[in-house]
């Protein structure tokens, strides 16, 4: 009975999905189009199949990178969101600074990274992965250790809680919506942040340098194919972000309702 | 729990519990100065129940928030138990339910009530059976495993209500619980406060907006007059124990309600036995606010 | 402890940039004096003081993190060797000129997010049937496809204004969809009891609550717009003249000259700034006499 109901609300965007799928391929193919750019999804299927290993080592590395600077940022991030949350003061200092440097490109930063690592390091890569992520994980974090219910750290006093009891039993469990909020936005920008920052240099084995390299030679199915692949390990990774606040969380407002 | 019986005996009788005494409290801000409340003098015996009324600003609720050490007075002293309030609040000596229930979403109703337990550090058994006591208490066994998002706001402000109970506390301290509920739901709830009060022998500091409810709970209504907050007027309420749905339908509850909306309105000392009509349509104009 | 006015918020930030940039300063070269490379004076008789710090550490050396004044000496300096134009004229024309394709896309991208998001309001069978694409279109690293839409639309100015619509369109949709369906549904049956047409509904109550989510993802949006313009302008054979194909440009010549990289690196930072606080000054405007937001 559930099923049937949700199959049905997510018809229309079915019917849109096998449209334009539909349309891509009568139109490329009918009108001869541009097909060194934008090729038919057959081509396309048919480059991803053929070059799986290629496109599989790739993307291992690219994940490696994506998932090490993720790793780091978000720990480092979390970290310094405990600092931060401590003394108000440093708080307000520190959070416009966040704000204001996140933006900044910091993919520019990549060069200097592959200078001072070394242009095959993955850490290049990994740094700039790092930079990325930081600041939207502190921002978040510290919004979510802080905005507190005013009510709910008076019942703590009332109960004569410790500065550490209500760390613990109070803001902690508070920031955990916040904490996975940030880390929903950190995987998209990580894997992105690895893939773009490859294309300004390093090592031949991963996703971006097979993007660069296939496009200038004119071998867009190929480009696609690593775009796809680069799109469904972002899907993936995102996915698993939300499995992990559905375990972490089920009790937030959001997990009820089926938002994201 | 002391026995009940005891309990009522020595109600009322004793050295006071909550002694405030000259207190004054004053907020800076930025438009200047706002005097809350002015040259209070309260003292609670034992086992009483207390309300607070008054216009809204009269500092009941900070005259609550002082009781409890939860901001401090600008002048004057407040003696719990005997100590000092901040000793008082440290040694847990009072729970506290606020108009809001206040629960963590993250915990289930158990577990919220278990929060104080755990803050104090007591063990898992221990913290188990008073959790299940408390609940008994406020009859909503069944809903120990359930979150807060599940239940009413009623039943939300019972686990809150268990909750200041858990640790036994002496004093408990409500600043306008039931505030936000219906007046069917609020009726029920003030049964449940008068028999969870005749059941445990605690002390009660309540603030409330409605008179029907502070007459109906309290030993002893205090009313405050508009900022800067003074008390007017402490009336004794002699309705006899233990109050039921049929209280509220004598003729000394409606005499009792007229004597505080009186002196609410400036006209103390005037107790006029009004006739059910104009009593409902004073009623309705308004727990005063 | 929130600051009164607008006006004091900006001096304290200033003020707070100010501090962040000294720090950032002392620390680097901070870093070089305990291990980077020799430092060397030379005063008007020809002498040279030599100082030799006690570390080495390849990291802060010359090469890798240049001297914060030779990268400020480098900015007065021709661009390239008989060149009139300096260094830091030059950046500022890139920084033009990819702002003004940043721009461009921020502006096309922000409407078409305004406009889905108003039209999602209204239909909810739009919504359902467009939805899950526009979330999965995220999914797709525009970033990543940046140079080749750059490339297919003849490395000028259209393709770079795409991926920078693309990128501002989504957090813009998003946002202000959230921001349009916020206002209370009590506040709608309101405007509904006095005959309020949809669309005085729209622009009095739905428009005003939708601003400070809007605005949240703006300053999203400039940064990315920014970040796209730069990474489009990345393909071999694309446009000469922005901060991107500076950056590479630069970074090719690293050996013999590492300031100009970082110079090409400050212009980027300098201009992600620069929109962000357009944005913000746009939003204290727009949001003016209501309660501060908490920051960001």
């Amino acid at each position: 009975m559930k099923a049937t109901g949700r199959l049905r609300s997510q018809l229309p965007a079915l019917v849109v999905f096998v449209a334009v799928i539909v349309l891509w391929e009568l139109v490329v193919a009918g009108l001869n189009l541009q097909q060194f750019i934008l090729p038919r999804p057959s081509a396309i299927a048919a480059a991803f199949v053929a070059n799986w290993d290629r496109l599989q080592l790739t993307a291992g590395n690219t994940l490696y990178e994506a998932l090490g600077g993720l790793a780091i940022g978000a720990t480092a991030g979390v970290l310094t969101a405990f600092a931060v949350a401590r003394w108000q003061r440093v708080r307000e200092a520190v959070l416009p600074i966040a704000v204001g440097a996140s933006a900044i490109p910091i993919i520019a930063a990549a060069p200097i990274m592959s200078n001072w690592f070394g242009i095959l390091n993955p850490f290049a890569k990994m740094a700039i992965v790092i930079l990325l992520v930081f600041f939207p994980m502190l921002v978040n974090v510290a919004r979510g250790l802080s905005q507190v219910d005013e009510s709910a750290v008076e019942l703590m006093r009332a109960s004569a809680a410790s500065d550490g009891q209500v760390l613990r039993k109070l803001r902690i469990p508070n920031a955990l919506p916040y904490f996975f909020t940030g880390l929903k936005i950190s995987t998209t920008l990580s894997l992105i942040g690895a893939v773009v920052a490859e294309y300004f240099g390093g090592s031949n084995d991963v996703l971006g340098r097979v993007i660069v390299q296939s496009s200038s030679q004119l071998r867009f199915d190929i480009t696609w194919a690593a775009i796809t692949v680069t799109a469904i390990s972002g899907i993936a990774m995102y996915l698993v972000a939300l499995a992990l606040e559905r375990v972490v969380i089920p009790w937030h407002a959001s997990q009820r309702s089926g938002e994201t | 729990m002391t026995d009940a019986r005891s309990a009522l005996a020595t109600r009322g009788s004793g050295a006071p519990v909550v002694v405030v005494k000259g207190v004054s409290k004053t907020f800076e801000s930025s438009g200047g100065r706002t005097t809350a409340l002015e040259n209070i003098d309260i003292a609670v015996a034992p086992g009483e129940f207390v309300s607070l009324i008054g216009p809204s600003g009269c500092g009941k609720s900070t005259l609550l928030r002082l009781i409890g050490d939860l901001t401090a007075p600008s002048a004057g002293s407040i003696t719990v138990n005997g100590k000092p309030a901040r000793q008082a609040r440290q040694d847990r000596d009072y729970g506290i339910v606020f108009q809001a229930p206040v629960l963590f979403d993250w915990r289930t109703v158990q577990a919220n009530v278990a929060l104080p337990l755990e803050v104090k550090g007591l063990a898992r058994s221990e913290r188990e059976d008073r959790v299940k006591a408390t609940l008994d208490l406020v009859e909503l066994s069944d809903f120990a495993r359930h979150y807060p998002y599940q239940l009413s706001g009623g039943m939300q402000q019972r686990v809150s209500i268990a909750r200041a109970l858990a640790l036994r506390p002496s004093i408990l301290l409500m600043d306008e619980p039931f505030g936000a509920l219906d007046e069917m739901t609020r009726e029920r709830m003030n049964s449940e406060v008068q028999r969870i009060w005749e059941q445990t022998s605690t002390t009660v500091v309540f603030v409330t907006h409605s008179i029907p409810e502070a007459v109906f709970l309290s030993s002893k209504v205090v009313v405050m007059s508009p900022r800067p907050g003074r008390i007017v007027r402490v009336i004794d309420i002699d309705l006899p124990r233990p109050r039921t749905d049929d209280t509220r339908e004598t003729a000394r509850y409606f005499e009792l309600i007229t004597a505080v909306r009186e002196t609410l309105r400036g006209r103390a000392g005037r107790e006029t036995p009004g006739d059910v009509a104009s009593a409902e349509r004073t009623l309705a104009e308004g727990a005063v606010g | 402890m929130q600051p009164r006015s607008p006006f004091r918020a900006i001096v304290r930030g200033t003020l707070l940039a100010l501090l962040f940039v000294a720090v950032l300063v002392a620390v680097w070269e901070g870093a070089k004096a305990l291990g980077g490379d020799p430092w060397r004076f030379k005063d008007a008789a020809g002498n040279e003081t030599v100082y030799r710090p006690p570390f080495a550490w390849p990291i802060v050396s010359d090469l890798s993190l240049p001297h914060v004044w030779k990268i400020w000496d480098a900015l007065a300096a021709p661009v390239q060797r008989q060149q009139a134009q300096s260094l830091a004229g030059f950046l500022v024309g890139a920084a033009v000129y990819t702002g003004r394709e940043a721009a461009l896309g921020f502006l096309f991208g922000g409407l078409l997010g305004l406009a889905l998001a108003a039209g999602f309001v209204h239909s909810k069978l739009a919504e359902r049937a467009f939805m899950p694409y526009i979330v999965a279109s995220q999914t797709i690293p525009i970033l990543a496809l940046a140079p080749l839409i750059a490339f297919a639309f003849g490395n000028g100015l259209v393709g770079i204004v795409i991926v920078a619509s693309y990128l501002t369109f989504f957090p813009v949709t998003i946002a202000q969809l959230r921001g349009l369906t916020s206002p209370d549904p009590r506040a709608v049956e309101l405007m509904r009891s006095c005959a309020a047409s949809r669309w005085t509904i729209f622009w009095k109550l739905r428009m005003p609550a939708s601003l400070p989510y809007l605005f949240a993802a703006l300053k999203v949006a400039a940064t990315a717009s920014i970040v796209g313009a730069i990474v489009g302008e990345g393909n071999p054979g694309g446009s000469q003249f922005g901060l991107g194909r500076a950056i590479l440009n630069f970074n090719e010549q690293y050996a013999s000259g590492p300031e100009k990289l970082w110079a090409a690196i400050l212009a980027a930072g300098l201009l992600g700034l620069t929109f962000f606080l357009a944005v913000r000054l746009m939003e204290l405007f727009a949001l003016r006499g209501r309660p501060q937001a908490a920051v960001g």
